[in-house]
C-alpha cells in the first residue's frame, strides 16, 4: 500500500520542515528558540498521526506534548533565566567530534537498517479501525493491556509526588509571625524606614504608571512611591515633567469643549485649582514589593 | 510514496535528538534532545501499526508518551534543584563524580 | 628402686624452676632474701638427689635403669612421647654432679655478687640453669632433652651476657647462643632422622633398637644421626669447630663461668654422646669424627691455654681440652664411656674450684684479670692459693689427685685398638697432659709465685697499678676448700676397685678390658715425665725468671695461640662472610624479582588504572557518547553476525 498523493504532498512538505526544526534544536543558541524549534516538530508529528490513521494519538500528541510536556519546558526555561545564551564552545577535549560523528553514524546505521529491511506490503489500519480510531485503541489499551494501564497511572502517581519532593524546599527558619514582623517594623524606625506602608507611584489626570512619583503634602515629589528597581535603574520619570505634560493638555481646545477650557466663559484659574488635586498618596493599603523587601 | 519514508524520518529525528544530548550543555535542551528521541520512536510505532494493520504500535506510543510525561516531571525537578544549589543549568557543571 | 623415690625425679627439675619462677616473676620484693631462696632451692634439689642416689646404691645393679612417666606430653598420630624422667646411674651422676657443685656455686655467688644491684636477677638465672640441665640429664626422650638443652642455653645466653651493660658482655651472649643454635639444628635434625628410622624419640624405644636400626635404615643413615649429634654436642661443649664461643664466655661473671665449664652446660654435649652411645656404636664412621673432633679440640684448647694473659680465658681453654679429652673418650666407644663420665665428674670438681679461685683472685684484684700483672699471690691469699694449687695439681693429673685416675684412664683407653688410632690419639692424649701440665703451671706460677707485678702503693712500682689484694670472705673460700677435697680424693675414692666404672655400667654396658699397644706402667711413666716437664718448663720460665708486664713478641704459633688460632677469623671468613654474602644475593634477588615482579605488575596496573581513569571525567556527556559508541558497536556486531 502507499500513501495516496495528499498524504505524499502533506509528507514532503512537513518532513523537510520538521528536520529544519530539529536541526534548530541542534544549533540554536537560545534555549528558549529550541524549545519553539521543538514544539513545531511536535505539531508536525501530531499532523503526520493524523494523516497515518491515528487521530486520537495526534490529538494526544497536541494535548500532551505541545501543550503540557512543552509548557513545563517553557516554565522550567523562564525559571532558569530566559536569558542565559547558551555558549557554544566545546570545553570536553574530542566531545564535539565524537558527537558529530556518533550522531551521523547513527543516522546513518538507522536509515541503512531501514533502507535494507524487507517490510511486508503495509495493511494498513481499516479493518482494525472498523468502528473508529479511539475505541479500536481503546479495546487493545483497557483489553490487552489494562494491567500495565493501571501500573503506568501508578507511575503518574509517583512521578507526581517525586516532583513535589524534589522541588520542596526545607524551610531552614522558623517561620515570622505578625508580631515578629510588626516588632521589626517599628525597629526599622531608627534605622530611618517607614513605619507605615510605601506610598503609592503618584495618579494624575492622565497618568497613573508606576514611574511616576507621586506628591507630598508639600507638592514636593516623594521618592520612595516609586518602586526600587525603576529607581536604581534610572527609569522613574520626573513628576514635573508630568505635571507639565498634563498643563499642554489643559491649555488645549477640546477640553474647552467640556466646558473646563479657558474659553468656556469661566475665569479659570488652572494653576490655582491645581492638578495636584489628586495628587498626593491614595492611602491604599496595598504594599509595594520594597515594603516586603524592608521587612526581609 | 512509500510508507516507509516515515520511518526515514524517524531515523534522522532520532539522530538529531541524539546529537543533540551529545552536543549540547544546557540541560533543558539536552533534555529536549532525549524528547525529541521519544517522539521519533513514537512516529516509527505508528508507521508500524499502519504496516502490520494494528492497533498495538499505537498503545504503544500511547504509553511512551505517558512515560516520557512522567519523566519530563523528574527531569525538570531534578534540573531545578540543581540549579537552586549550583546556579547552572549546564550539565558540565554536575561532575562531582568525576576522580 | 622403690616407687616413692623414684617419683621424686620430677622435684628435681621443679624445685630449682620454682626457685627461678619465685625469683623472676618476685620482683623486688624479694631482693632482700632472693639470694638465699636461690641457694636454698639449689641446695634442696641435692637433697632430693642424694636421697635417691642412696636409695639406688641399695638396689641391686639391673634394676637401677628406671623410668618415671609423668603423663603423655605429645600424641600426634605417629608421635607419641611421653614425659618422662630416666632415672639411672648416669643421670644421677650428673644429678649429683650439677646440684653439690651447683649449690657450692650458689653459696660462693652470694658473697661474690654481693654488691651487684641485680643479684636476685642472678640467681633466678642460676637456679634456672641448674633447672635446665636437670631437665637436660633426667629427661627420658631426645625431645625432652631438647628442652632442657635449650633451656640451657638461654640460661647461658642470659648469664654470659649478664652485665650487658657493656656492649662486649651483650655480644658474647649472642655469640655463645648463636653458636649454640648451629648445634640445636643438629640435634633437631637427628631427632628428625630418629624419627624416620625408628619412629620414636625415647631412648628406651631408639637405644636398644640402635643395631637393628643400622642394617634396616642403612649405614648411611645411622652415620647421619651420629654426626648430627656430634653436632649438637660440638655446639653445647664447644669442640671444634663450634668452640669460639667458650672463650667469650669468660665475659660473665666468675660464677657463672664456673657453672658453664664444670657442672652444666659444657657438659651436657659428653652427656648426649655417652647417652646416645648405642646410636654411635651403629655408626663406627661418626664414633670415628668424634674421636678425631676430640683429639683436635683437646691440642686446639691447650695450644691456646699456653698462650693466653687472662687467667679466666686460659681455665676456658683448659676446659675446652679437657672436654677434648672426654669426647675423644666417648669417641673410643663402650670402653670409653666410663672414662669419660669420670672424668667429666672429677673435672666438674677441679675446674670449679680453678674458677672460684680465679673469682676469689679477681676479688682480691679489683677485677683485674691480667696474669702479668699478677704475682707472689700465695702469701697473700693463702686459701685461694692451696684450694687452686690443689685443682691444679688435680687437673695436671698428678698422682694420688682426682685427674690422675680418670685423666690417664682416657689415655690409656686412647692407647686400646689396632692399627692407626691408638697411636694418634694415645700420643694425642699424652701430648695434651704434657701442655696442659706446662699452661697450667704458668697460670698457677703467674698468678701465686714469683716477684709481684702490681703494687701496694709504696715507691718504686712505677706505672704498675695500685692493688690491695685480701682473702676472700668465708662464704667464697668455703666452697673452694670444699670443691678442693673433692679435687683430692673423688678420684681415688671412686677409681677404687673400678666402683665408678661399675656404677656407670647399667647404662654403658659391659666393656671387656682391652690391653693397651703399650704397657701400662710405660704409659702413666710416660705422662707423669711429660708432666713433670711441663712443670719443669713453667717454673723455669714464670717462676725463678721475671715475667715481662707486656706480652713479649713470640714466634708465630703463640701470636695465633694469643688470637685463639684465628677461630673467630675463620669463622667469619667461612661463614659469616659467605652468609652475609648469600642472604645480601637472596635479599636482592628478592627485592629485584619476586618484589619487583609483583610491585611492577601492581604498578602497571596503577598506571593502567590512571590512564583509565581520564576517561571517568565526570561529564554525562561524555559518558552518554560511551554509551552510544557502544551501542554502535553492538549493533555492528549483530550486523555483522546477521548478515
Amino acid at each position: 500500500m502507499t500513501a495516496s498523493g495528499a498524504e505524499a504532498a502533506l509528507f514532503w512538505v512537513l518532513a523537510p520542515l520538521m528536520v529544519l526544526a530539529a536541526l534548530g534544536l541542534l544549533f540554536a543558541r537560545k534555549a528558549v528558540h529550541a524549545a519553539v524549534c521543538v514544539m513545531f516538530v511536535m505539531v508536525g508529528l501530531a499532523i503526520l498521526y493524523v494523516a497515518q490513521e491515528a487521530p486520537f494519538l495526534g490529538v494526544v500528541q497536541v494535548v500532551v506534548y505541545t501543550g503540557a510536556v512543552m509548557m513545563l519546558f517553557l516554565f522550567v526555561l523562564m525559571l532558569v533565566g530566559v536569558d542565559a545564551a547558551d555558549s557554544l564552545t566545546e570545553t570536553i577535549k574530542g566531545q564535539r567530534w565524537a558527537g558529530v560523528l556518533l550522531g551521523l553514524g547513527l543516522a546513518v546505521v538507522l536509515l541503512g537498517v531501514v533502507a535494507q529491511a524487507t517490510f511486508p506490503p503495509a495493511v494498513g489500519l481499516a479493518e482494525a479501525e472498523e468502528l473508529t480510531n479511539p475505541v479500536a485503541l481503546a479495546r487493545v489499551l483497557l483489553g490487552d493491556y489494562v494491567l500495565a494501564m493501571e501500573v503506568v497511572g501508578v507511575l503518574l502517581v509517583t512521578a507526581a509526588l517525586a516532583g513535589l519532593v524534589l522541588t520542596h524546599r526545607r524551610r531552614l527558619s522558623v517561620r515570622p509571625t505578625q508580631r515578629v514582623l510588626a516588632a521589626a517594623r517599628v525597629a526599622g524606625i531608627e534605622e530611618g524606614r517607614s513605619l507605615t506602608p510605601l506610598p503609592a507611584p503618584g495618579v494624575y489626570a492622565q497618568n497613573n504608571a508606576m514611574d511616576t512619583p507621586a506628591l507630598g503634602p508639600d507638592g514636593q515629589p516623594l521618592p520612595h512611591s516609586v518602586p526600587r528597581v525603576l529607581r536604581i535603574r534610572g527609569q522613574e520619570r520626573s513628576a514635573t515633567a508630568v505635571l507639565a505634560e498634563e498643563e499642554t493638555l489643559v491649555q488645549r481646545d477640546d477640553l474647552r469643549l467640556i466646558g473646563v477650557g479657558p474659553s468656556s466663559g469661566r475665569t479659570a484659574e488652572p494653576a490655582g485649582e491645581g492638578p495636584e488635586g489628586p495628587a498626593g498618596p491614595t492611602g491604599s493599603a496595598g504594599e509595594d514589593e520594597d515594603s516586603d523587601g524592608e521587612v526581609r | 510514496m512509500e510508507i516507509t519514508n516515515y520511518l526515514g524520518l524517524a531515523a534522522i529525528l532520532f539522530a538529531i535528538g541524539a546529537a543533540t544530548v551529545l552536543l549540547r550543555r544546557n540541560a533543558i535542551v539536552v533534555f529536549m534532545g532525549v524528547e525529541l528521541m521519544l517522539n521519533a520512536t513514537n512516529l516509527a510505532f505508528v508507521t508500524f501499526a499502519r504496516i502490520h494493520g494494528d492497533v498495538t504500535g499505537q498503545v504503544l506510543a500511547f504509553f511512551v508518551m505517558v512515560v516520557a510525561a512522567a519523566e519530563v516531571v523528574v527531569g525538570l525537578a531534578i534540573i531545578i534543584t540543581i540549579f537552586r544549589s549550583r546556579r547552572s543549568a549546564s550539565v558540565d557543571d554536575v561532575n562531582l563524580l568525576h576522580s | 628402686m622403690t616407687m616413692q623415690t623414684l617419683s621424686l625425679a620430677p622435684w628435681l627439675v621443679a624445685t630449682p624452676m620454682i626457685g627461678a619462677a619465685v625469683l623472676l616473676l618476685g620482683g623486688r620484693r624479694t631482693d632482700r632474701w632472693g639470694h638465699w631462696l636461690g641457694v636454698l632451692a639449689s641446695a634442696a634439689t641435692f637433697v632430693v638427689g642424694l636421697v635417691m642416689l642412696l636409695d639406688m646404691l641399695g638396689t641391686p645393679a639391673e634394676e637401677r635403669v628406671a623410668v618415671h612417666t609423668v603423663g603423655t606430653w605429645i600424641d600426634s598420630g605417629p608421635l607419641h612421647v611421653d614425659l618422662g624422667f630416666q632415672v639411672d646411674p648416669l643421670s644421677l651422676t650428673f644429678v649429683m654432679l650439677v646440684t653439690f657443685v651447683g649449690t657450692l656455686i650458689h653459696v660462693y655467688s652470694v658473697a661474690y655478687m654481693d654488691h651487684d644491684v641485680d643479684r636476685r636477677r642472678f640467681f633466678g638465672y642460676l637456679n634456672l640453669f641448674v633447672a635446665a640441665m636437670l631437665l637436660l640429664v633426667l629427661a627420658d626422650s631426645y625431645l625432652l632433652l631438647f628442652v632442657g638443652w635449650e633451656g640451657v642455653g638461654l640460661a647461658s645466653f642470659l648469664l654470659i651476657g649478664f652485665w650487658d651493660g657493656r656492649r662486649e658482655n651483650a655480644v658474647a651472649g649472642k655469640k655463645a647462643f648463636v653458636m649454640n643454635r648451629v648445634g640445636d639444628m643438629g640435634l633437631i635434625v637427628a631427632m628428625m632422622l630418629l624419627l624416620a628410622t625408628f619412629g620414636s624419640v625415647s631412648f628406651a624405644d631408639v637405644l636398644p633398637a640402635a643395631g637393628e636400626g643400622a642394617t634396616a635404615a642403612g649405614q648411611a643413615t645411622m652415620t647421619a644421626i651420629g654426626l648430627m649429634l656430634l653436632l649438637a654436642a660440638c655446639g653445647k661443649s664447644a669442640q671444634l669447630p663450634l668452640q669460639a664461643w667458650l672463650g667469650d664466655a669468660m665475659a660473665g661473671p666468675t660464677p657463672v663461668s664456673a657453672l658453664i665449664h664444670a657442672a652444666t652446660m659444657v657438659t651436657a654435649g659428653v652427656y648426649l654422646l655417652v647417652r646416645s652411645g648405642p646410636l654411635l656404636e651403629a655408626a663406627p664412621d661418626a664414633q670415628l669424627v668424634v674421636a678425631i673432633v676430640g683429639a683436635l679440640t683437646l691440642l686446639f684448647g691447650a695450644v691456646v691455654g699456653t698462650a693466653k694473659d687472662d687467667i679466666k680465658k686460659a681455665l676456658a681453654a683448659s676446659t675446652m681440652s679437657q672436654i677434648g679429652y672426654m669426647m675423644l673418650a666417648a669417641g673410643l666407644g663402650p670402653v670409653g664411656y666410663a672414662f669419660a663420665i669420670f672424668h667429666l665428674l672429677t673435672h666438674g670438681f677441679f675446674k670449679a674450684g680453678l674458677f672460684l679461685g680465679a673469682g676469689s683472685v679477681m676479688h682480691a684484684m679489683d677485677d683485674d684479670v691480667n696474669m702479668r700483672r699478677f704475682g707472689g699471690l700465695a702469701r697473700l691469699l693463702p686459701v685461694t692459693a692451696i684450694t687452686m694449687g690443689l685443682g691444679w695439681l688435680a687437673i695436671l693429673g698428678v698422682p694420688p689427685f682426682s685427674g690422675f685416675f680418670s685423666k690417664d684412664k682416657i689415655i690409656e683407653a686412647a692407647f686400646v685398638g689396632e692399627g692407626w688410632r691408638p697411636w694418634v690419639f694415645g700420643v694425642t692424649a699424652l701430648l695434651g697432659a704434657g701442655i696442659t701440665a706446662y699452661y697450667m703451671s704458668r697460670l698457677f706460677f703467674m698468678t701465686f709465685m714469683g716477684r709481684r707485678r702490681w703494687s701496694d702503693g709504696g715507691p718504686g712500682d712505677d706505672g704498675a697499678p695500685v692493688r690491695h689484694p685480701h682473702e676472700s670472705p668465708r662464704l667464697m673460700t668455703w666452697p673452694m676448700i670444699v670443691l678442693a677435697v673433692g679435687s683430692v680424693g673423688l678420684g681415688g675414692v671412686l677409681a677404687v676397685g673400678d666402683r665408678f666404672v661399675t656404677w656407670l655400667e647399667p647404662v654403658t654396658g659391659h666393656a671387656e678390658h682391652h690391653e693397651p699397644v703399650l704397657p701400662v706402667w710405660l704409659l702413666i711413666t710416660l705422662t707423669l715425665v711429660l708432666v713433670a716437664l711441663g712443670i719443669l718448663l713453667a717454673f723455669r720460665q714464670f717462676a725463678m725468671a721475671a715475667v715481662p708486664v707486656t706480652p713479649p713478641r713470640a714466634n708465630v704459633l703463640v701470636r695465633a695461640a694469643r688470637v685463639d688460632l684465628h677461630q673467630d677469623d675463620v669463622n667469619e671468613a667461612l661463614v659469616m662472610r659467605p652468609g652475609q654474602y648469600l642472604t645480601r644475593a637472596l635479599v636482592y634477588t628478592d627485592r629485584a624479582a619476586v618484589d619487583g615482579g609483583w610491585l611492577g605488575l601492581a604498578g602497571g596496573i596503577g598506571r593502567l588504572g590512571a590512564r583509565l581513569r581520564r576517561l571517568q571525567n565526570g561529564y554525562v556527556r561524555s559518558y552518554a557518547a560511551t554509551m552510544l559508541g557502544g551501542l554502535g558497536i553492538v549493533a555492528l556486531v549483530v550486523w555483522a553476525l546477521a548478515s
